[in-house]
């Protein structure tokens, strides 16, 4: 099928960009990479009147990488973080769960930033943002601000992101000294949606594991954490017995049944990969500290 | 509703093959839609127009992209290879040979897709093992062939290129 007719407008600065939303209000829409609004727009899930479309916009394509975090700008494509060394190096899990974001293909066009901002709790980079405790950076005509990411997933598809504003960018933090990540999910096919998916962080400090958190691709209305520190803290990384948060991970999850899996078998998924991914994230946290 | 009367229609080009080609189009026109109906080159298939099927797959400055998934008015900024592009009159390009050397194709309507996909594959993985030739292609759906003459002709299209410099 075809979109029905919009308006299309093509800014070259932030500014321009936020004056035409501003303009617009409800009835426009950003359209950066486009891979998931494009789909929405041609089965007519979604016909706004204005597409705003912002890859000509000047300033959104820079990878930052500092002390603090890495920061995306809104026009990074998924491949191009996956692939920046920098980013890599100080924040090991982006490609880690990057590589499991739909096929190259569509990581070739679409954003990082697009997929925080369409916040699919099926989406990796939401499930990323929200282990990592980042910022969604929003600029709109009457002001900027910076939201932090548990007062920006709402729902199902839904933030706190106001029509008239812009995501310029999004950071992640870096974990403290000491922190392995790992990340796991099963899908159909390598590329598809997650039937489930884990991101895992274990900071180990002293030998003794100091921290555990957990955040879920596909088996929760939103990307959240889950922090099973109490479980695991105090032991050594070889004597933990992994397995011994699956009672709290079940307890977590809220998956739902379709075409592909049932709700049981999905929240089996998440319970599983969630102590492979802690072993694999305390595994990793080992090796960096050697 | 929300809908605009009266169609925006804008003024766009796009290089094709080397090539600017110019169409006045609405601005809601799929760059798939542009190259097969505006531009009249119908090598570059359309299967699903969400994404999931791969037929379209066309290069976007030599990096494969769903052209099902862009607007024309926004390919504007790129210069695009479609399959027309990839051999010449004279010949087929060394993934189109391998193609029809292995039988990677029967129908013939995903294999565009295959063909772009396969020839960016192929310049950033000039050896490719078997396991990473079928990563390469898991985004495109065939409906005819079951891939293992594909996974072939990826192989083949590997030694091509080699024994061609
Ligand atoms: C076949 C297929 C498979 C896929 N599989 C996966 C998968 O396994 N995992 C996954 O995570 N994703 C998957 N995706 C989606 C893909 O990752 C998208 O690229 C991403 O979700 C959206 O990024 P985009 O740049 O394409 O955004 P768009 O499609 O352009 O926009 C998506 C939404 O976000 C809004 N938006 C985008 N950028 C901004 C901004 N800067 N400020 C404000 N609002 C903004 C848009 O208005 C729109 O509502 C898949 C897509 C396809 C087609
Ligand atoms: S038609 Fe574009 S991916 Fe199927
Ligand atoms: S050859 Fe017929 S769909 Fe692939």
């Amino acid at each position: 099928m075809k979109p029905a007719p919009f308006v299309h407008h093509a800014p070259r600065t932030v500014d321009e960009a936020t004056a035409v939303l501003a303009d617009v209000g409800h009835d426009g829409k950003v359209l950066a990479g486009g891979q998931s609004l494009i789909p929405l727009l041609n089965m007519r899930l979604a016909s706004p009147g204005h597409l705003v479309d912002v890859n000509g916009v000047c300033g959104l394509s820079d990878i930052r990488v500092d002390g603090s975090g890495v920061r995306v700008g809104a026009l990074v494509r998924h491949a191009e973080l996956e692939r920046d060394p920098r980013a890599y190096a100080a924040l090991p899990l982006l490609r880690q769960a990057l590589a499991h974001v739909a096929h190259p293909v569509i990581r070739n066009r679409g954003t990082t930033v697009g997929s925080i901002a369409h916040a699919d709790a099926a989406g990796e980079m939401p499930a990323v943002l929200a282990l990592t405790g980042g910022l969604v950076e929003a600029a709109a005509a009457n002001g900027d601000r910076e939201v932090a990411v548990a007062d920006f997933f709402l729902g199902a598809l839904e933030t706190s992101l106001r029509p008239e504003e812009l995501v310029v960018a999004v950071r992640f933090p870096l974990f403290p000294p000491g922190t392995g990540t790992a990340f796991a999910e099963r899908a159909r096919r390598h590329g598809d949606y997650a039937l489930a998916g884990v991101a895992a962080a274990v900071t180990i400090v002293d030998g003794v594991v100091a921290r555990a958190r957990l955040s879920f691709v596909s088996v929760t209305d939103v990307p959240g954490t889950l922090d099973v520190t109490e479980e695991f803290a105090g032991l050594e990384p070889e004597a933990a017995h992994w397995r011994d948060c699956s009672d709290r991970v079940r307890a977590h999850v809220a998956p739902e049944t379709d075409l592909h899996a049932t709700a049981e078998y999905r929240a089996m998924l998440a319970t599983e990969l969630a102590w492979r991914t802690l072993a694999e994230a305390a595994s990793n946290a080992l090796t960096v500290a050697a | 509703m929300s809908e605009p009367m009266v169609e925006q229609l804008l003024d766009v080009t796009v290089t094709v093959n080397g090539r600017p080609r110019h169409a006045r189009v609405p601005a809601r026109r799929l760059l798939s839609d542009f190259l097969r109906h505006d531009v009249g080159l119908t090598g570059t298939h359309v299967g699903c127009e969400h994404g999931v099927c791969g037929a379209c797959t066309v290069l976007v400055d030599g990096a494969p992209m769903r052209s099902c998934l862009m607007f024309a008015v926004t390919a504007q900024a790129y210069a695009v290879t479609t399959v027309e592009g990839l051999g010449s009159m004279d010949g087929l390009g060394p993934v189109q040979q391998a193609f029809l050397e292995c039988h990677g194709l029967q129908c013939g309507f995903c294999t565009p897709g295959f063909l772009t996909t396969v020839t960016a594959f192929l310049c950033d993985n000039p050896d490719p093992t078997e396991g990473q030739a079928r990563e390469a292609i898991s985004g495109n759906l065939c409906r005819c062939t079951g891939y293992q003459n594909i996974v072939r002709s990826v192989l083949r299209a590997a030694e091509l290129r080699a024994e061609a410099t």
